[in-house]
């Protein structure tokens, strides 16, 4: 223990944490932001397709489609992350250039988050109430405005409570990207705490990754509590 | 007007299938208050479903103004369905908008223009008597606000036929009653048809001109209320009016008669001027009177002691009298 806080070390530590970290909690956070919103521009309306595809949903579609919806869904969500990023290495390269560096590992991160996302935002939708799905139907409304108008609105609580657990779910991914050579607060981890020994280094870095999650799932709850209007005396 | 011919829907549960309706066949007229009433179960919230097309029938044919919905394509269906409009018993309402975007609601999905659709909302809100309550949201409100509201969207694209399926079930003796005030306030002032489905013999008996009975899928009786309700034929319809359990069950060791009146013709003390002129005794086993259509109608239940004979003269007097319908109640 008296080596880990030792003047010396103490020193070293300062010194890298003052010419890394900053950098690295941008890289962390940038990727984190963009792999979030490319996953959930395609987890959506996959998400919304779950739901309004099936058999009794407002937007039936052929069995066989929604059957291979499902199965590509579950099959990227059963590769484990690690392998999934050496898998698609031909496709971040198609897209990006290369398979290195922080920008390149937003590819893997969004193919691992968005089957994720899809299913989180079919469970929020599957939750809208049976009967006010019939009232707008009774009124009128085409399944698109269902969609739109009904499900996804009174959603809304859900959808932003379900989108909390994704990013941070993507954050801790991006830590993991440290390993192949993506940027960010989970390299500087493992480069300096797996192969330099410098354990306070890493404890460090793993402290700022807690609490960057701490701070996106406290705005999280507020944003779910505030935009749920549901709840009485407000 | 809306005419429904031989209207059936089977749904297949598991191997076995299940018929909602049987061979239903209605005609409801323009600007009318028609009931739709029976027990849980007898099918009532299928066959309202069946009038808009929410569930399409099995066979048979809703017209409404002479058009057949099983013709028109879905897009004219949801034309057809801003004509024929519907309020709920848990009313519906989208929870995460004010009162006001609940009441622009249709008239968002027909594309009408925000200013415009705000304006007919607050009118509605103010015909419901809600305009304090335009930017609330339906959790701060009461059951019969929210049904209020419910209400106010279901006009909001000038329907010609309102639909409410069970829309009093869940609220309290003095909710339901000035709810139903308002839908009959609706009715005559706005010439909307209605067409009330509930399970409630007193939401009948206060706004509807017309009632039909449902028992398990069938239309046992249909007419006027005071008609139906002052001498119902069908156990369907006796079950409704005393729905303590048949009376016959508790009487079965005597003869007994079943006397309906009419409240506004019947003056003369009936039951003691028999036992003077005719010396025939009967025993008061229950009595009620109820009003339909501001008309009073009455429903008594005699038993006579006399045996055989007593019972047919019993049933000879009382018959020939004005206003009132004698009947034995089989043993």
């Amino acid at each position: 223990m008296s080596e880990l806080f030792s003047s010396e070390v103490l020193s070293e530590a300062w010194e890298i944490i003052y010419s890394e970290f900053p950098l690295a909690l941008w890289e962390t956070l940038y990727v984190t932001l963009l792999a979030s919103f490319f996953s959930f521009l395609i987890g959506l309306p996959l998400g919304v397709l779950l739901v309004a595809g099936e058999k009794d949903g407002v937007m039936p579609l052929p069995a066989s489609v929604m059957k291979i919806l499902g199965a590509a869904v579950n099959l990227l969500r059963s590769v484990p992350f690690l392998i999934l990023m050496i898998l698609v290495f031909p496709l971040t390269r198609l897209i990006m250039g290369t398979v290195v560096g922080t920008a390149a590992s937003i590819v893997p991160l969004v193919i691992a988050a968005f089957p994720f996302v899809a299913r989180l935002a079919e469970s929020s939708l599957r939750e809208t109430n049976p009967n006010i799905i019939e009232m707008a139907q009774s009124m009128g409304a085409s399944p698109i405005q269902v969609i739109v108008k009904v499900m996804i609105p009174e959603s809304v609580p859900s959808l932003i409570s379900n989108a909390t657990i994704a990013i941070t779910t993507i954050l801790g991914y991006s830590a993991m990207s440290g390993i192949i050579g993506g940027g960010g607060l989970g390299k500087i981890a493992i480069n300096y705490g797996y192969y330099r020994y410098k354990y306070l280094v890493m404890l460090l870095a793993v402290v700022l990754l807690v609490v960057l999650v701490q701070l996106f799932q406290s705005v999280g709850s507020t944003l779910t509590v505030k935009f749920d209007k549901r709840l009485k005396n407000k | 007007m809306i005419e429904i011919r031989n209207l059936c829907k089977t749904y297949s549960v598991g191997d076995g299938k299940v018929q909602a309706l049987k061979q239903v066949s209605l005609s409801i007229p323009d600007g009318d208050i028609f009931g739709i009433i029976g027990m849980s179960g007898a099918g009532k919230s299928t066959l309202v479903r069946c009038i808009n097309y929410l569930e399409p029938p099995t066979s048979g044919t809703v017209e409404i103004d002479g058009r057949d919905l099983s013709k028109l394509s879905s897009v004219e269906l949801r034309g057809v369905r801003r004509e024929v409009t519907m309020i709920f018993q848990g009313f519906n309402l989208l929870l995460q908008r004010t009162c006001l975007k609940n009441v622009c609601f249709p008239l968002e999905l027909s594309g009408v223009k925000k200013a415009e659709a705000q304006k007919r909302g607050r009118e509605l809100l103010k015909l419901v008597g809600l305009e304090s309550k335009a930017d609330a949201y339906p959790a701060q409100l009461s059951g019969g606000q929210q049904q209020r509201v419910a209400i106010a969207r279901a006009l909001a694209t000038r329907p010609k036929v309102l639909l409410c399926d069970e829309a009093t079930s869940a609220l309290d003796p003095t909710t339901t009653h000035s709810i139903l005030e308002l839908i009959r306030d609706i009715n005559r002032e706005l010439g909307i048809t209605v067409i009330v489905i509930t399970h409630q013999m007193s939401v009948v008996e206060s706004i509807c001109r017309h009632v039909a009975i449902l028992d398990e899928g069938e239309v046992v009786e249909q007419g006027e209320v005071s008609e139906v309700f002052s001498a119902p034929k069908s156990p369907a319809a006796k079950r409704l009016m005393f729905p303590m359990g048949s009376e016959e069950e508790t009487v079965r060791k005597e003869h007994t008669i079943r006397l309906f009146f009419d409240g506004t013709k019947a003056g003369s003390p009936l039951i003691s001027r028999m036992a003077i002129e005719k010396g025939i005794e009967a025993n008061i086993i229950s009595a009620s009177t109820r009003t339909l259509e501001g008309k009073p109608a009455g429903v008594m239940l005699l038993s006579i002691p006399g045996g055989e004979q007593a019972l047919k003269d019993a049933l000879e007097y009382l018959g020939q009298e004005p206003g009132v319908l004698a009947e034995e109640v089989a043993p």
